[in-house]
């Protein structure tokens, strides 16, 4: 679907991302990790037009730097760790605007078919209760959920997330990988996540890059590009003798 | 009001309408002279119709000539003001920003002030030079307001935003008393440009602002559904599809266009776009499809009593209407602003 040659880009003298490249086929699950500064968010910033870029990303033949914004969002949407509201939207309103790419017209009136994608989108994430809500009322999970069902709704080939569940609490972390899982399943979609959580990576991902310094260390299936060999090189530590030490703090727990 | 619909109905409408209309009524009753309602429907009928003011038309030369452009004027600037700082506080994702706040107020008048004091002009056209210079340098002021606070402050907060449009204000006040002091007698005093009158307006001022608020409005309005996005992150507005750069630049155009329009007919009357849009925004809700349009209702509700009372509260002295917009604008500001403060 998606193929990534060459991007490189540079923030005044320094080069944050150098000749990265990677392609995603259809169902997969691509978690790209790496150490704070690796330039995770950077590729995600480049794939969403944010910034300049050298190199080439096509969508299924297509260069995406030629696409109108609305016919990117079409085909990639993006999911941000956190949201800073303002106003008193409520949810549906916040999901609606989701739409808006498929709006024909200048006042953009919605269409029947947007209401069922709307209301698809609010049934799926568990939202339908709280449509009418102001998003300022909502705990971080709610929020992150409200703008997740904002992305089904806007219906993209692949969705792009930026570490979506750093500020939430394990129940909404899992609340949101298991939504995706299910949305991935619904036919010609994929799912690129930046993820600081290795564990994570491993757990849920079909396909994962390291990254370190701006390049790609290594790529492949999880098991072997997030692997104790590579990991040791990137983060200078002995990661999987740490992390089981930190599994192992649960050894003792009973299951009661 | 409070219905789940996204646009209002004609009922809606029709009743913002009507408010809107009597309190221009009363507006154009109430003065240092006080004309009687039915009074005011026979004169202004007799003028249309070219009737001759028979005796007890008396009350004719105050209504026709001078309240009525004035009222006009006044519920023009109110709506066009207020619509400026609905379309801004959108797109900063800001409730605090109106042009006054952010200085762009402050730029138009500069552009206006050097316009009159070294006779740029336009022949055939009066008027046509100072307004140009307005809207030119208002747009010019926002592009440096939001540059400097972006390089500032990237993620464009609160608090850098309005500081930084506060400073640019300043600093542009004092270039403009600057030029007075060297132009003198043909420029109008620094208080006009600081705080605002439209005292003195005639038809040909009326139509103007009814034309410049057809089109920047439309410009305006047409965007409801990107200035949701934007209020609601600019990121978010992207990730939807929104053309962020092709749709700011329109805003960005038109609102400056308007008020440098405003200003240069009415001076800088401050914090109006900052109180409507907000009192707004409690009855109508964030959605600018219904924001919008309500907005320049209230926005001309709003400036026509506070034109009523600048002219009114210490009769015959008349005060400049920024004095009473501040006033209650001041007050506003601090209680938004401690608000938005215990949201975050």
């Amino acid at each position: 679907m998606l193929d990534v040659k060459g991007i490189t880009v540079d923030y005044g003298q320094k080069r944050i991302l150098d000749d990265v490249s990677f392609s995603l086929k259809a169902g997969h699950w691509l978690m790209i990790a790496g150490p704070n500064g690796a330039g995770k968010s950077t590729i995600i910033k480049a794939l969403s037009q944010g910034c300049p870029y050298a190199g080439k990303i096509l969508f299924e033949g297509v260069n995406t730097f030629k696409l109108k914004p609305a016919e990117l969002a079409h085909r990639l949407g993006f999911l941000s760790q956190s949201h800073e509201v303002t106003y008193s939207f409520t949810v549906r309103e916040v999901v609606a605007l989701g739409r808006y790419a498929y709006s024909a017209g200048l006042f953009g009136f919605s269409s029947a078919e947007d209401t069922a994608k709307i209301d698809a989108a609010l049934q799926a994430t568990g939202l339908s209760e709280l449509a009418d809500r102001s998003v300022l009322t909502l705990s971080g999970g709610e929020l992150q959920r409200t703008f997740l069902a904002q992305l089904f709704a806007q219906d993209p080939k692949i969705i792009v997330l930026d570490e979506p569940t750093n500020n939430l609490d394990l129940v909404y972390q899992k609340q949101i990988f298991e939504l995706i899982g299910q949305w991935i399943k619904g036919g010609d979609r994929a799912v690129i996540s930046v993820v600081h959580d290795l564990s994570l990576a491993r757990l849920y991902g079909t396909d994962a890059i390291l990254l370190d310094h701006g390049k790609i260390v290594a790529k492949g299936t999880p098991d072997d590009a997030i692997s104790g060999k590579h990991l040791n090189s990137v983060y200078s530590m002995d990661v999987v003798g740490y992390m089981r030490t930190i599994l192992s703090a649960w050894e003792n727990v009973k299951n009661r | 009001m409070a219905s789940k619909s996204e646009k209002f109905s004609t009922a809606e409408y029709a009743v913002m309408l009507l408010v809107t209309i009597t309190v221009f009524v009363l507006c154009i009753c109430l003065g240092s002279v006080t004309v009687p309602v039915s009074d005011v429907f026979r004169n202004i009928w007799g003028s249309v119709t070219g009737k001759a003011a028979s005796p007890e038309d008396v009350s004719r030369a105050i209504i026709v000539s001078v309240r009525l452009p004035r009222v006009l004027c006044v519920s023009f600037t109110g709506a066009a003001l207020s619509l400026c700082g609905a379309a801004m506080q959108g797109i900063l994702r800001n409730p605090l920003a109106d042009g006054s706040t952010l200085g762009v107020s402050s730029g138009a008048s500069l552009g206006a002030v050097l316009a009159i004091a070294f006779g740029a002009q336009i022949p055939w056209f009066s008027g046509a030079g100072t307004m140009l210079m307005a809207m030119l340098f208002a747009f010019l002021s926002l592009i440096v307001i939001l540059s400097l606070a972006r390089k500032l402050d990237h993620s464009l907060s609160t608090n850098t935003i309005i500081l930084t449009g506060i400073v640019f204000s300043m600093f542009i006040n004092s270039i403009i008393s600057l030029v007075i002091a060297f132009a003198g007698d043909r420029v109008k005093t620094i208080t006009f440009w600081t705080m605002g009158s439209l005292a003195n307006t005639v038809y040909s001022n009326a139509l103007t602002l009814l034309i410049a608020l057809f089109i920047c409005g439309i410009m305006i309005l047409s965007k409801a559904r990107e200035l949701n996005a934007f209020a609601i992150g600019e990121d978010n507005a992207r990730s939807v599809g929104v053309d962020v750069k092709r749709v700011k630049l329109i805003l960005l155009i038109a609102v400056s266009a308007l008020i440098g329009i405003c200003v240069s007919i009415g001076g800088t009357i401050g914090f109006v776009g900052l109180v409507t849009p907000h009192m707004t925004r409690m009855i109508v809700g964030p959605n600018h499809k219904k924001l919008l349009p309500a907005s320049m209702f209230f926005g001309a509700v709003f400036l026509m009593l506070a034109d009523l009372l600048s002219r009114t509260l210490l009769s015959p002295v008349e005060l400049p209407v920024g004095v009473v917009t501040s006033f209650i604008g001041a007050i506003m500001f601090i209680y938004i602003f401690c608000k938005t403060r215990k949201v975050q």
